[in-house]
């Protein structure tokens, strides 16, 4: 067990549309004014932080057929407020959230290869589908995917996307004002690209960007989304947090790289986080259940409700306990929540599911509210700074990740603490850099250039 | 607001190393800096030193072609470029008081995008975006996308452009572009400005009754809304467009804040002027305020003969005279003034002035111009507002969903 201590990789992502964020606390600022984004960015550039990490939802949320009102509603468009990112940071990766459903790859090769040139090579795409015909109402291309056809569609995309930007190397522009040579060849950004989803062909107009193409991540978490990361990414956005969980993630993501052709170094493995910082182990305890209370408001409690049991419980009381029926069993069409993700787990059992609350509530004797307290969003890290740095290493070392992307919950100021005390004693436990290493976001993230020569590495 | 002193409005319009082809070559021109940020917050940072309301970036989803309808695979040019919107952005928290108004192609791109990407420059600039819209039905970019049917221009057809059949054609692609503005001002509207509650007693962050479905449905495009970005700072960005004939005038008419025309001489500017002003009482729109700029390329030099020997050198360096569709004034900053001030006595709000090369005529018209307007008293000598509408003397409007209308600019 002599191997060098790996470096721990650490993000931030910005506070999102759900109740993790606490914007009832009275330091929760805006979540649309820009210096919101300007104080988050740059607490984490001076915690030495590889990247900033924004989600993206194209349609506002729905509950039986109303906008859901009762988390953060309202987000900025994430190209534009990155590139703005990159204009109040030096260092900072920038990492955006791109369906490849609602978009098309010349415009989103042009605009990830432009804020590539912006922010000076700190451009990274987390690759996500869209699923729904919900919010395709948003959109030209209207309608939707059948679930198989996703990520056939995200990968198509994708590979079409680094053609584009592999369409120019990087020694077009020769600028020579004496001969009067812009060019060196009129067929710079050529490509042609056809298949099922994409018939294509031109010139691209972005030259060469200063990472070759972004950094990649990869969101999904089924075994097609696995693979997926596994063949083409340079990092996963996980869910897998906790540590036995993160160590079984780690080691089967890591282990599909070998059948593509990769090398473990090739993919880094990075779980969003929580966290509750105290002076002590007893008082944050004590202050991640306010915050967890703060989450689940009566209201959110009841909300909770309704996502699993699937029908209106408007008048029910959280304080009583867990409704008396079973959930109305539904398609995903037909769920009484609507653009949200995290009820499609509902979906799949809500009368097991349901039952396995019962459970909780009875051998805990907890009311409906403290049973969604106690089974959704438990804080991930919650202790003091050395308990939290102590443990955020463990998961590296004993690869369970290869570092996190923490998710506050207060905007703007949630990084704050974290910064000030946690990142010191990874410092000096040399387990963190003091400086950036490089100045794109590849180098910080410890992977090799792209280079211009790069074939894509296609799923056999 | 403080039009009643009718002071000359002044735009400069960026796009690459200048609007003359020969302009990278220039001596002080940087053509390898061309794609960095640098560059651009430089020009900008430069044009709001001037005191200039506001630029406008140029865009393309294609390479830049000196042939109207296909590439022109032409190596002697500047061809690529960056996105304009994120230019705008990334430019917007490094500059303070200038309009930041990028190119936008509306034939292949989705309305709901662009609206969000507005409205959050809107955010970052404190209330300093717009848009300016352009069509591309090129055969050649409509290859990049792939997906549409479209019915390219071809070769005989811009001789003949007057003929009905393609006068009909151009207002059908100009009818999607005005849906495509109508669908950009209904999201941004599509939340109320105090939407946002945060009521802690009820756990609503917002009074959703305050948020509105556009419900828009066109033959081109359906978008239910609303957006997910709140209302921005100025409530609607300035919308721009360029035209140089009557089915575009109609856009500028009917969707637009400020048009930008290529008049070459009074005469034309009063006609153009008339036909717009005709469009917008027809358009319903006759208590409007819609701007209408001048676009000029500029050669400015202290003496009229420095103007016309470079011009003179830039062309012989691109193989031929250059040609433009907007009036080329070559000549001195006192004798541009001269100009400029006749057609604005003839209606014309203000000037969009591409510049021939840049840094060159960039800093003519800043540190040239500019001052001698101001000794004409035709120009403003500090910003005298925060916000681009404020700038163009444009109230900030009441939003179209808002049960009571109560703000007053």
């Amino acid at each position: 067990m002599s191997r060098p201590q790996k470096q721990v990789h650490l993000a931030a992502h910005f506070p999102g549309v759900n109740n993790t964020t606490v914007w009832s606390d009275p330091a929760g600022g805006s979540h649309i004014e820009f210096s919101s984004f300007t104080h988050f960015a740059q607490t984490a550039e001076r915690g030495k932080f590889d990247f900033l990490f924004l989600a993206e939802g194209l349609r506002l949320r729905e509950q039986g057929g109303k906008i859901y009102d009762l988390d953060v509603v309202g987000r900025p468009d994430t190209f534009t407020v990155l590139a703005a990112i990159a204009a109040v940071t030096d260092h900072l990766g920038v990492t955006g959230t791109i369906n490849s459903t609602f978009n098309e790859p010349y415009e989103v090769a042009r605009q990830f290869a432009s804020l590539d040139w912006l922010s000076n090579g700190r451009a990274a795409w987390n690759v996500v589908t869209s699923w729904d015909a919900f919010t395709g109402e948003n959109f030209r291309r209207g309608g939707f995917l059948p679930q198989e056809q996703r990520y056939e569609r995200a990968k198509t995309f994708l590979q079409t996307a680094i053609e584009l930007w592999d369409s120019w190397k990087g020694d077009e522009i020769v600028a020579d004002k004496e001969t009067g040579q812009f060019l060196a060849t009129p067929e710079a950004g050529s490509f042609t690209h056809k298949d099922a989803h994409f018939d294509i062909a031109g010139q691209f107009n972005v030259p060469r960007s200063p990472q070759g193409r972004p950094v990649i991540f990869q969101a999904g978490d089924s075994d097609e989304g696995r693979d997926f990361a596994a063949a083409e990414a340079d990092a996963i956005f996980t869910g897998h947090a906790k540590f036995e969980d993160g160590q079984a993630f780690y080691a089967d993501v890591k282990g599909r790289l070998a059948k593509f052709g990769r090398t473990p170094d090739q993919l880094l493995i990075l779980p969003a986080a929580t966290f509750v910082l105290g002076d002590t182990d007893a008082e944050a305890a004590e202050i991640a259940h306010e915050v967890r209370l703060q989450q689940v408001s009566p209201a959110t409690a009841v909300a909770f409700l309704e996502q699993l049991w699937n029908t209106d419980l408007s008048g029910f009381d959280p304080d009583g306990p867990l409704p008396d029926f079973d959930p109305v069993v539904s398609d995903v069409g037909g769920l009484i929540s609507k653009g949200r993700a995290s009820v499609r787990q509902f979906a799949k059992d809500p009368i097991g599911l349901a039952n396995q609350w019962r459970e909780i509530a009875a051998a805990k004797q907890l009311s409906a509210r403290e049973v969604v307290v106690e089974v959704t969003g438990r804080q991930s890290f919650v202790g003091s700074p050395d308990t939290i740095a102590t443990a955020i290493n463990r998961a590296v070392q004993e690869d369970a990740s290869d570092g996190f992307i923490l998710v506050p919950h207060i905007t703007p100021g949630g990084l704050d603490r974290f910064v000030d005390t946690v990142v010191p004693l990874l410092q000096e436990r040399g387990v963190y850099r003091t400086e950036y290493e490089g100045s794109t976001l590849r180098e910080n993230l410890g992977l090799a250039p792209v280079a211009s020569s790069q074939v894509l590495q296609t799923t056999a | 607001m403080s039009d009643t002193q009718n002071l000359i409005h002044l735009a400069v319009a960026l796009d690459g190393a200048g609007w003359h082809p020969a302009a990278w070559r220039e001596p002080d021109a940087r053509p390898l800096d061309l794609f960095t940020p640098a560059y651009w917050v430089e020009q900008v940072q430069q044009a709001e030193r001037g005191l200039i309301d506001f630029v406008t970036i140029e865009d393309s989803l294609r390479l830049q072609s000196d042939d109207p309808l296909e590439p022109d695979l032409r190596t002697d040019r500047v061809r690529g470029r960056l996105d304009a919107t994120l230019i705008a952005a990334r430019v917007a928290p490094v500059t303070r008081h200038i309009g930041l108004v990028p190119t936008a192609i509306v034939t292949h791109t989705e309305p709901f995008h662009l609206s969000k990407a507005i409205a959050t420059i809107d955010y970052v600039s404190n209330g300093r975006a717009g848009i300016r819209v352009q069509l591309d039905a090129r055969a050649d970019t409509n290859r990049h996308f792939g997906r549409r049917e479209i019915q390219p221009l071809r070769r005989e057809d811009v001789a003949n452009i007057h003929a009905p059949e393609l006068q009909q054609r151009l207002r059908e692609s100009f009818a999607e572009a005005e849906a495509y503005v109508e669908v950009l001002r209904r999201l941004w509207d599509s939340w109320e400005d105090d939407a946002e509650i945060r009521d802690v007693a009820t756990g609503r962050f917002i009074d959703r009754d305050k948020l509105h479905y556009i419900d828009f449905e066109s033959r081109w495009f359906s978008v239910k809304g609303p957006s997910i970005t709140p209302r921005p700072p100025q409530g609607q960005p300035i919308v721009a467009a360029l035209g140089h004939a009557t089915v575009p005038y109609q856009l500028i008419a009917r969707s637009t804040d400020v048009g930008f025309v290529t008049p070459h001489d009074t005469t034309q500017a009063t006609a153009i002027l008339a036909e717009i002003r005709a469009e917008q009482e027809a358009a319903g729109r006759a208590n409007d305020t819609i701007h209408v700029f001048a676009d000029l390329v500029v050669f400015l030099d202290a003496t009229h003969e420095e103007a016309a020997n470079r011009k003179q050198r830039l062309d012989a360096q691109a193989g031929g005279d250059s040609t433009s569709d907007a009036l080329i004034f070559t000549g001195t900053p006192s004798g541009l003034a001269d100009l400029l001030q006749e057609w604005h006595a003839a209606g014309l709000s203000g000037f969009r002035l591409r510049p021939g090369t840049v840094p060159h005529d960039l800093a003519q018209i800043t540190d040239a111009l500019v001052p001698e307007l101001q000794r004409r008293g035709a120009f403003r000598t500090a910003y005298e507002a925060t916000t681009l509408r404020g700038l163009l003397g444009l109230p900030r409007p009441a939003n179209r969903y808002a049960a009571i209308v109560e703000r007053v600019a």
